[in-house]
Formats: structure tokens, C-alpha cells, sequence
């Protein structure tokens, strides 16, 4: 059983040019909220049709409280990064997924940085979450959302903070009134956020024993309980 | 930002310096020739890939082509998400 929860999208406004923000991107570790990246690296890169592709494996330390050591070794949390940026549409996007741990759990996230008529950069993010752990799905419902509403502002600061000391000059005049110049001044804005929540069956329908029963209440427990932080662990955003 | 190899952060550092200079001086200016950068490029690669397979980092994994956003859509849609993004199209 496979159980997938898709957010969208988390709109954050940068105030600086695309170029601007395609530039401090390659740049944005460290930073003051990245201090859980722990590597970075480009494993691959070439120009295809005029559109730069880019691979890089970033590792994080992994914060997993003790219940962790159950399902698998303490070791960094390896995420790989994919992106495609187009020069001359001015889009750049990255995709980002976790390596190993897929049964636990899976993130996918796609952002979309794109230029706004203003001249400001607009990055669209969605996220889908999916879990093979029995008795997971509701445990995704239960923090769902949350987590990715509440770390809007705190992902894009340590970006923020990156463009501002690599273009102290140039950030863009706030256009509007709920930007500001100090910290806060990307915009998260969630527009629309909802979680679908889907399984499908592929087998194992009839095995339903007390032990798997038993298994699958402490599984929820823990999942519900620690969601959150595992979700918060894959994700690059920072 | 240190390398995933420990052996490899001057590399990196060099490769990154490179790239910098080339994505802003360069390829932002349309000239898409990146040959600029492929020597050092290729040494922190065979750093980079020799740390990897030390470190046990599925390498399968990580050669295949890159993820590509209607290969990201399919392979989302088709774990049965039936929450497919409203107003996602509009930034493309």
C-alpha cells in the first residue's frame, strides 16, 4: 500500500531579479538556517539545448530521536537534487527527492522560480509525500499541511539571507505593501493547500493478523508523532 | 559547503569557483559552451564518485537521467495521488 499526500502550492516572492536568484542559489549553503546540511555536491552537469541540467547530492544530519534506531541506521540523510534551467524562458526548476528510506517515507518536491512582470522572482513549491509503512496514511493526514505552511517563512529566510549579502545593492523596491526590507521580506504566501490523500492496494489485503494489527498501532504512533520531523529532515528547502 | 568527501573540498571549492564565473559571466549571457570549467570538473567528479562508493551511496540510483517535470507529474500521479495541483500550470 502506497499512500501519497501532494500539497500546493507554497508561493514565496524574492525581492531580487531571477538572475539575481538563479545566481545565489548555486551559493545558498551555508546559511544561517542551514545548519543540518552538512555536504554538497554537483555529481552532474550539462548544457542540453541551450538549458543548463544539474544534479547535486546534498546530505543532512539526521536529527532522528532514539525510536528512529528501530527502522534504520543513524547515518546523514542523502537528498538528490535534479534542475533544469532555461536562460531564455527565464525558468528554473528543481526537483529534489531522498535517497534510501523510500518505504518509510518519500518526498518529492518541485519548485518553479520564474521571473513576475514586476521584475521579482516568484518560486512556486509543491511537495508530495508518500509512505509504504502500514498505517501511515493517517499519520500524513495528521500533520499534513501543517509543517509546510508553518516552515514558509523559515525556508526562504536562509535564502534571503544568501542574496542579501551577495547582492547587497540590488534588492528590488517592495512593490507590495506586505514586503518589507528586513528578514520577513520574502512572501509566503499559501494560496491554496489541501492534501489529497490516495492508496491503492497492490497486495497483502488478507493478512490482517493481531500482530500486524499491534504492529501497525505502534507504527502509526510513531509516525504521527514524528512525521513532521522526518518530513522536515528530506526536505531541502532550507 | 564541505563535500560529501572530505578528500574533495578543494576540488570542489575550485569547480564551484569555476562554475560561478561561468553561469554569471557566461552561460546568463547566452553563450551555452561549457567546456570552460570540464577539467577541473572531471578530477572533483573522480573524487566526488570514489567518496560515493566508500560511503556506500546507491550510485544506480543516482546515473539515471535527470527527473524531468512531466516524468515528476507521472511518476506521482501514478502512487495514486489523486491531489493533483490546481493553478501549477499557470507559472510555466
Amino acid at each position: 500500500m502506497v499512500v501519497t499526500a501532494s500539497t500546493c502550492c507554497t508561493e514565496t516572492v524574492f525581492d531580487y531579479s531571477w538572475i539575481h536568484v538563479v545566481s545565489a542559489y548555486w551559493n545558498r549553503y551555508p546559511n544561517p538556517s542551514s545548519t543540518h546540511v552538512l555536504t554538497e555536491d554537483t555529481i552532474r552537469r550539462e548544457v542540453r539545448d541551450g538549458k543548463l541540467y544539474s544534479r547535486r547530492l546534498l546530505s543532512k544530519t539526521n536529527p532522528v530521536p532514539k525510536w528512529g534506531a528501530r527502522f534504520y541506521n543513524n547515518l546523514p540523510v542523502k537528498i538528490v537534487e535534479d534542475s533544469v534551467l532555461d536562460p531564455v524562458k527565464k525558468t528554473f526548476t528543481t526537483f529534489t527527492r531522498n535517497l534510501g528510506m523510500k518505504k518509510i517515507m518519500k518526498v518529492d518536491e518541485i519548485v518553479v522560480y520564474s521571473e513576475q512582470k514586476d521584475g521579482r522572482t516568484l518560486a512556486v513549491r509543491r511537495a508530495y509525500i508518500s509512505s509504504q509503512v502500514f498505517g501511515f496514511s493517517r499519520a500524513i493526514r495528521a500533520f499534513g499541511i501543517e509543517r509546510f505552511k508553518s516552515n514558509g517563512h523559515k525556508a526562504s529566510n536562509g535564502f534571503n539571507y544568501v542574496l542579501r549579502r551577495m547582492f547587497p545593492q540590488n534588492q528590488l523596491a517592495a512593490s507590495s505593501p506586505t514586503t518589507s526590507v528586513n528578514s520577513q521580506s520574502a512572501v509566503a504566501n499559501v494560496t491554496y493547500s489541501d492534501m489529497a490523500v490516495a492508496s491503492a492496494n497492490h497486495s497483502s489485503t488478507s493478512s490482517t493478523t493481531e500482530a500486524l494489527k499491534r504492529t501497525a498501532k505502534i507504527s502509526y504512533e510513531f509516525c504521527k508523532g514524528h512525521a513532521s520531523k522526518i518530513a522536515q529532515l528530506f526536505s531541502v528547502k532550507n | 559547503m564541505n563535500s560529501i568527501g572530505d578528500d574533495c573540498n578543494e576540488l570542489k571549492k575550485q569547480y564551484d569557483a569555476c562554475f560561478n564565473n561561468w553561469f554569471s559571466e557566461r552561460f546568463l549571457k547566452g553563450e551555452t559552451d561549457d567546456s570552460v570549467c570540464a577539467p577541473i570538473f572531471k578530477v572533483y567528479q573522480e573524487c566526488v564518485k570514489r567518496a560515493m562508493r566508500e560511503q556506500k551511496i546507491e550510485l544506480r540510483e543516482i546515473e539515471s537521467d535527470y527527473t524531468t517535470a512531466s516524468e515528476f507529474d507521472n511518476n506521482n500521479s501514478a502512487t495514486g495521488s489523486s491531489g493533483k495541483p490546481q493553478g501549477s500550470q499557470n507559472k510555466s
